[in-house]
């Protein structure tokens, strides 16, 4: 009987079919696709001064180590594919940006063991139209997703140096 | 002749300023073309030294994390009965992390715990491996673990980081019922099933208790999958659902096929065990909320080795409130019972405690809290203090 039970669960492990490579939910054009769906972007990139990786840290919650970040911009919106890591491994995050607020936040690339319920609708609609507030904090409270709390942290993290970085190049 | 005169000087100023005029639209020209060059240069230059910056990363580490977690507790408990006072101070915890990601489907995971410190012959503490395995992404949120990994159940057992909950010390619900932390060697498949929706299914080692030597608590039969007894397995399910930000809903059971693994004591053998755990962990915006029960349904042929231990419960209730992302704090109601199949043995617990988290930063906690427990034949009374951290 115990026998019939480890081939169960074996041939169980083994049913889900052929493996897919990796978590990737968007590559990077078709999130700028959807990010502007009116025309080609323009491309530029913000330089890290120092006071702006003293900022990082308090957004982002540690210092970048680039010297500048890319992003993608058309008709006062910009778009801003950027790396953080959770517990492990980094999350790719997308975030649009337009009169200061978000757009949308998309997750292109999920590489950590846990929390992946971050790339839902449900918890990615929170963070539209939020704003950011004395440039530290988002207008609103995002609530997280228990067991997922680090990732959940490294996407609103994300948004707020996203808000923040959509204000650099319009000084 | 004058006008003569005025003609040559104007042609003479046209022929200048139109010389002037080139000459300035050439060196803009020669200057635009030169801050092209320079720009170029520059975007040349800081490639390379992104690059650079980053070859550092090229090599196996680059796919090796590292990180781990901390708590010292000073506890001071006063008890009714005071051979039992707690007054002591404990790094409790020191636990670090390693991982490695061998490619986009094969990774591997492992924590690595001393606790009190010193281990040893005679020592308080012990070094433990709690969690060891190879993890396999086999299809889009779909995966199998093979290896010692942390049993899917309750709200503690697999998140335990001590900037996470609130206490001092874990729930003891969490502590005495599921057992908290217990981890088994064996295999896992795990994955989501719908949005927010997701399952883990294991075929592991099993409780393993001593009963010739009167264990009978769920929590003494850990093995710890250390030369773990695996004649007879245990079989756990969890669905979990995570489909709305701030609310998870979570039900685990798990069926022992024999509690002493084969062991004949006296007439008691053959002991199977099913433990039922539901709980809920809810938090929107400032408000939070855990709450859980668990219990065992233990083969009946327990109670001869201590009255009652044929059921095993408990559950607990924790309201807490956020006043910034800082500063939070919280209430908590306990109730457990290990020989819950007789009425007739006192054995229930009961435990209320209320305290306070300051968060330095996200991942770091001062804690506080009072607490008081109402045990069998005794009250004890107190506090605790602690800081915890992660990274």
């Amino acid at each position: 009987m115990k026998f019939f039970k480890l081939i169960l669960v074996t041939y169980l492990l083994c049913w889900a079919g052929p493996g897919l490579p990796e978590q990737v939910y968007h590559t990077k054009d078709s999130f700028l696709a959807m990010a502007f769906p009116g025309g080609q972007p323009n491309t530029g990139v913000v330089w890290l001064t120092s006071q702006r990786k003293l900022d990082a840290e308090e957004l982002l919650g540690h210092s970048p180590s680039e010297l500048r970040i890319r992003y993608w911009s058309l008709n006062g919106r910009s778009a801003w594919i950027l790396d953080k890591i959770g517990k492990e491994q980094p999350i790719t995050i997308g975030v649009i940006v337009e009169d200061a607020k978000v757009e949308g936040v998309e997750i292109l690339v999920y590489r950590e063991s846990r929390g992946g319920e971050v790339r839902h609708d449900f918890f990615k609609k929170q963070f539209e139209g939020a704003q950011l507030i004395d440039n530290i904090d988002l207008d609103r409270n995002i609530d997280g997703i228990s067991g997922a709390t680090l990732s959940v942290n490294a996407v609103t993290n994300v948004t707020k140096w996203a808000l923040y970085l959509h204000k650099q190049i319009l000084e | 002749m004058e006008l003569n005169r005025t003609a040559i000087a104007a042609a003479v100023a046209a022929t200048v300023l139109a010389n002037v005029a080139n000459a300035t639209q050439d060196e803009i020209q020669a200057l635009k073309q030169q801050l092209e060059q320079q720009q170029a240069q520059l975007d040349a230059l800081t490639d390379a030294l992104e690059s650079n910056r980053n070859s550092g990363s090229d090599g196996w580490w680059a796919d090796t994390s590292f990180g781990g977690y901390a708590e010292l507790h000073y506890n001071n408990i006063n008890s009714q009965q005071s051979s039992k006072d707690t007054v002591e101070l404990d790094l409790h915890r020191f636990v670090l992390f390693f991982g490695h990601r061998f490619n986009d489907k094969v990774s591997f995971f492992s924590e690595l715990e001393v606790e009190h410190t010193v281990a040893g012959e005679g020592k308080n503490g012990e070094v433990e491996v709690e969690q060891a395995f190879i993890k396999y992404q086999y299809a889009d949120n779909h995966s199998a673990k093979a290896g010692v990994f942390l049993v899917p159940v309750g709200i503690l057992n697999e998140v335990h980081e001590p900037d996470t909950f609130y206490g001092v010390e874990r729930n003891n619900v969490e502590k005495n019922i599921i057992p908290t932390t217990w981890w088994e060697g064996g295999v896992m498949a795990s994955g989501e099933m719908f949005t927010g929706v997701s399952y883990d299914a294991s075929v592991s080692s099993g409780l393993y208790l001593d009963a010739a030597d009167g264990d009978f608590k769920v929590r003494d039969g850990r093995q710890k999958a250390s030369e773990a007894n695996a004649t007879d397995m245990a079989y756990t399910a969890r669905i979990v659902w995570n489909g709305m930000p701030g609310v998870q809903v979570g039900f685990t059971g798990q069926y022992n096929t024999d509690l002493l693994q084969g062991d004949v004591v006296g007439s008691v053998k053959d002991v199977d065990a099913l433990l039922l755990e539901t709980h809920v962990d809810l938090r929107k915006g400032p408000i939070g909320l855990r709450a859980l029960y668990a219990t065992w349904d233990i083969d009946s042929a327990l109670d001869d080795i201590a009255a009652g231990a044929s059921e095993q419960t408990g559950w607990y209730v924790e309201p807490s409130y956020k006043f910034s992302e800082k500063v939070g704090v919280f209430a908590r109601y306990s109730q457990w019972d290990n020989q819950a199949a007789d009425d007739d043995v006192d054995s229930n617990y009961e435990q209320m405690d209320v305290g306070i988290n300051y968060w330095l930063v996200d991942t770091v906690a001062l804690k506080a809290d009072v607490q008081k427990t109402n045990e069998p034949g005794n009250t004890k009374e107190g506090f605790n203090l602690g800081i915890g951290w992660s990274f």
